[in-house]
């Protein structure tokens, strides 16, 4: 019995000061599959895993963890490693400024006399590159290149070391669709050669695509398991194990009710701040009308963030250049200060840190960007400072204990709610938010877009730079595809299908 | 209450570990009062060493001010002690043209300002790292000190200067049961204006409708902060009244505790320190809070280098040797995090006030200075190793 499950995790408790992040869960993967594991976030997926692999050592957790039929007992992740099992973790933990093959073996030099033998590094790193398909060469410093390329090192790290289980936290998070697409047909390779893998995801077509187990985490406990090869599951009932309810719809229903052209890019260039030749956006255009919702979409690099970030106040690149028009007036933002004082709002995709202050509390967090409006000749007014965040805090439905809470303590929804509050708070008129609901969980999501929706009914104006298609075409009245820096077309929603939108980024 | 205020139930064990983090420096400070009270025979706690604390480390307590609020903003500033020795000189000098006291301290006070924006300049706008900008600061500082000093000493004209430093608040024959009457007058009203100002607060919470504490823990508060100041009055009443310089130091902390947490520049300077890159795209010209934080500092430094003048009767070309560390280190032990953003006013100067009652106990025993350093270099590792340790316990870390 035992033999055919490579995991078994049973009855597995782990506390943390305050929070039970697992409540008696069980957990079993059987040997040559991929397990797919899904819940939203806070459901202790993550913590999960971190016991598997070590990172939580033995001791700190009740319950049995079983790997390839032996009670585990990890100090750390390198005696799970040295097991057997390794973990890709969401964000990636390569040492930027050194080389492929410098991290590839990074921890576990192959040496010859006590020093480090190179030569046999770079020699072993090409079949470990190709493994992963990963045409670069192995001297390339690795922060030169795309976070997908990254990616592959980091799994070409994991298989290096013979591992026999392979646990991808969110692998796709950051990944464009292609770039996702290229990395499940990677996952199933290693099924293949007997590899199991466990993958940890949001992205709900991507789990059905390929797992051959389901299990599904909710507030620290194992909900259900699904065996698909017994039994087909649909994302309806994924989704009802996740939030313990049915979602009718995925995204909310928007009546379009769009005015004049209130805001105006002509002609925006930006180069690369440190590679000044290099040009990042080129000659792109475009509008947006009063009570609209405008998505931009393409593939990872084509520019969009960089766009956004240039326009809000020089935020980023060298050089830009182009025309802005806000309610048909000429204008330009020196400084991400002046974009906020003149009724633009940006919320990042990056919230850790872009968006948020993550040592600092609820209520300042929500509070920074709105501090002038608070106060009087300097002086904050500390009563209407609590009164607004708690309006806000009740408005978005941010689910804390407290507003003293440290953001840093909040999950990744609860996060994105707070910097949308800190921008809702200014009262912009042009909203842009980038990747709004990366890496949050689905009934966040849904709020989210109502709350983006609401905006537009009071007559304001959003941009959404979005790596998810279904996202975009449900959303947004019209969709610019950029790739490469230009922007490629624009589609009305009645027009819009994923299939367009690539064919015209990628082809047209 | 009816629009909403409810009152937190919670015990007062519960409540005090809750505030462990922020309570253990004071309990930190009482027991190193206590300790040198044992060591020395109550020594320490008499009304004129009590008075001698106050006035030996005063020039560091209004530097630790300003270098809380640099290292919030993640940076160092190692230029300090320098920069003393040069408005302490130039305020010498100025005295000595017969100016009069107060043109000269705000003479002294524009010139530390001046040197401040120099320094911010190369820091908020150059984006030299703050710790290059101040390091070559203290050399460049130093020299100029010695330049225009001539490497002697400048000696005042009169005693008018140290009265800053060495003088007394008083009302001449206010004396009540042979104790300063002022000091006690003050006491009176200082218990008076925490009690009004303790309420004041708690209802105008309730009246917006926010949660408050019972009632009980206002009283404890009140009755805590009180027998502190009864303390500290008392001892000032049994000796010479309240010194001038408790009263620069006073304005300093009340000024700058208002300024870090009711004012948009102070949490800006949180804000900036927390996250930069947050801080800009979150509409904060984070450049020019910086240049602002760096020139308060260099203020505070000219008003730090006239108290040190008076305090040494003269300006020394190496006065303020090291005081940059001693800064740094009431900063770090009263609670600073070394990564920025994380701070408090009242936290540098009661960390500022161990690392003085543990000189002023030592030297009382006539342990010399060799031992001094050790003792602090000791208190000032557990007392950062205690605040990580805690931290990362409360899952603040």
């Amino acid at each position: 019995m035992s033999d055919q499950f490579i995991l078994e995790v049973k009855n597995l408790t782990k506390d943390f000061p305050g929070v039970r992040a697992l409540d008696n869960v069980d957990f079993k993967v059987r040997k040559g599959e991929i397990h797919c594991l899904v819940g939203e976030n806070g459901a202790g997926k993550s913590t999960l895993m971190n016991v598997i692999s070590g990172v939580y050592p033995k001791g700190s957790y009740e319950g049995v963890v079983r790997f390839k039929g032996q009670e585990t007992n990890y100090k750390s992740t390198k005696d799970s490693e040295h097991d057997g099992l390794a973990i890709i973790h969401q964000e990636l933990t390569l040492s930027p400024y050194l080389s492929i093959y410098e991290n590839l073996f990074l921890g576990h030099m192959k040496t010859r006399f006590g020093l480090i033998d190179w030569d046999a590094c770079l020699k072993d790193s090409f079949p470990l590159l190709r493994k992963v398909g990963l045409h670069e060469r192995p001297q390339t410093i690795v922060s030169k290149m795309s976070v997908g390329k990254q990616q592959l090192v980091e799994i070409a790290r994991a298989i290096s070391q013979d591992a026999e289980l392979l646990i991808f936290d969110e692998p796709t998070a950051s990944l464009n669709d292609e770039e996702s697409q290229k990395l499940l047909s990677l996952i199933r390779e290693f099924k293949k050669e007997g590899i199991t893998c466990i993958m940890i995801s949001h992205k709900l077509d991507e789990v059905l695509s390929i797992a051959d187990s389901i299990t599904i985490l909710r507030d620290g406990q194992s909900i259900v398991s699904f065996d698909l090869a017994e039994k087909k599951v649909s994302e309806q009932e994924i989704i009802k194990g996740m939030v313990g309810r049915e979602l009718k719809n995925l995204f909310p229903q928007k009546e379009p009710d769009v005015g004049d052209v209130v805001f105006e890019v002509k002609d925006w260039n930006v180069y690369h701040p440190d590679y000044h030749q290099m040009k990042i956006v080129d000659n792109a255009s475009f509008f947006v009308r009063k009570g609209e919702i405008v998505s931009f979409c393409g593939p990872m690099g084509a520019g969009r963030t960089e766009m956004m970030m240039s326009i809000f106040g020089n935020s980023y690149g060298y050089g830009a250049s182009g025309e802005i028009y806000l309610k048909g007036k000429r204008v330009s933002f020196k400084n991400p200060k002046d974009a906020i004082e003149q009724g633009l709002g940006y919320v990042s995709e990056d919230r850790k840190t872009l968006g948020l202050i993550m040592i600092q509390d609820v209520k300042t967090n929500i509070t920074n960007s709105s501090l002038p409006k608070l106060s009087r000749r300097g002086v904050l007014d500390k009563d209407l400072e609590l009164r607004k965040a708690t309006e806000y805090k009740e408005a978005l439905q941010i689910k804390t204990p407290s507003l003293e809470q440290l953001v840093r303590n909040l999950s990744g929804g609860n996060q994105q709610k707070v910097v949308l509050s800190r921008c809702l708070l200014a009262d912009p008129d042009i909203f842009i938010v980038d990747e709004p609901t990366r890496g949050i969980d689905v009934g966040a999501k849904f709020e989210i877009y109502s709350i983006l929706n609401d905006m537009v009914k009071q007559g304001k104006s959003v941009i959404v730079v979005s790596s998810e298609l279904a996202e975009a075409i449900s959303m947004s009245d019209r969709i610019y595809v950029m790739n490469e820096g230009k922007i490629k077309g624009v589609l009305d929603r009645s027009e819009a299908t994923q299939e367009r939108i690539m064919h015209m980024a990628l082809i047209d | 209450m009816s629009n909403g205020a409810h009152i937190e139930q919670i015990s007062f064990l519960g409540l005090a570990k809750q505030n462990m983090r922020k309570l253990s420096m004071f309990i930190m400070l009482g027991l190193i009062l206590i300790v040198f009270a044992i060591l020395t025979n109550g020594v320490n706690l008499t009304p004129r060493n009590i008075t001698n604390i106050f006035i030996q480390n005063s020039y560091i307590l209004i530097l630790a001010v300003g270098m809380l609020l640099v290292i919030i903003i993640g940076n160092i500033d190692l230029s300090v002690g320098s920069v003393i020795a040069f408005s302490g000189a130039i305020s010498a000098m100025l005295y000595n043209t017969g100016m009069g006291m107060i043109p000269m301290l705000l003479l002294s006070l524009l010139i530390g300002g001046i040197i401040g924006c120099f320094q911010a300049f190369w820091i908020a706008y150059m984006r030299i790292p703050a710790f290059i900008v101040t390091l070559s600061g203290m050399l460049l500082f130093r020299g100029l000190t010695y330049i225009i000093t001539n490497v002697t000493p400048v000696a005042l004209i009169d005693d008018g200067f140290k009265q800053i430093a060495s003088g007394s608040l008083e009302i001449k024959g206010f004396r009540i049961a042979g104790l300063d009457g002022l000091s006690l007058l003050v006491m009176i009203l200082a218990i008076l204006l925490l009690s009004f100002m303790t309420f004041r607060q708690r209802n105008r919470k309730i009246r917006n409708g926010f949660s408050v504490l019972p009632f009980r823990y206002s009283v404890y508060k009140i009755v805590s902060l009180s027998a502190l100041i009864i303390f500290v009055f008392s001892r000032f009443a049994a000796y010479r009244g309240i010194p001038t310089v408790s009263l620069v130091l006073f304005v300093v902390t009340v000024l700058f505790v208002f300024i870090t947490n009711n004012t948009v520049i102070g949490r800006y300077i949180y804000a900036v320190g927390g996250n930069m890159k947050s801080a800009k795209l979150s509409g904060i010209n984070a450049e020019k809070v910086m240049f602002i934080t760096h020139v308060i500092m260099g203020v505070l430094c000219g008003l730090s280098g006239v108290v040190f003048t008076a305090y040494m009767n003269s300006a020394l070309p190496q006065a303020g040797d090291k005081f940059e560390l001693d800064a740094i280190a009431s900063c770090y032990i009263g609670g600073a995090a070394a990564s920025g953003g994380i701070g408090t006013i009242i936290g540098a100067i009661t960390g500022g006030l161990v690392m003085g009652v543990i000189n002023n106990g030592m030297s009382l025993m006539n342990i010399g200075a060799d031992w001094q350093y050790v003792v602090k270099a000791a208190i000032l590792l557990f007392a950062v190793f205690y605040d990580i340790w805690s931290r990362k316990k409360s899952g603040l870390g």
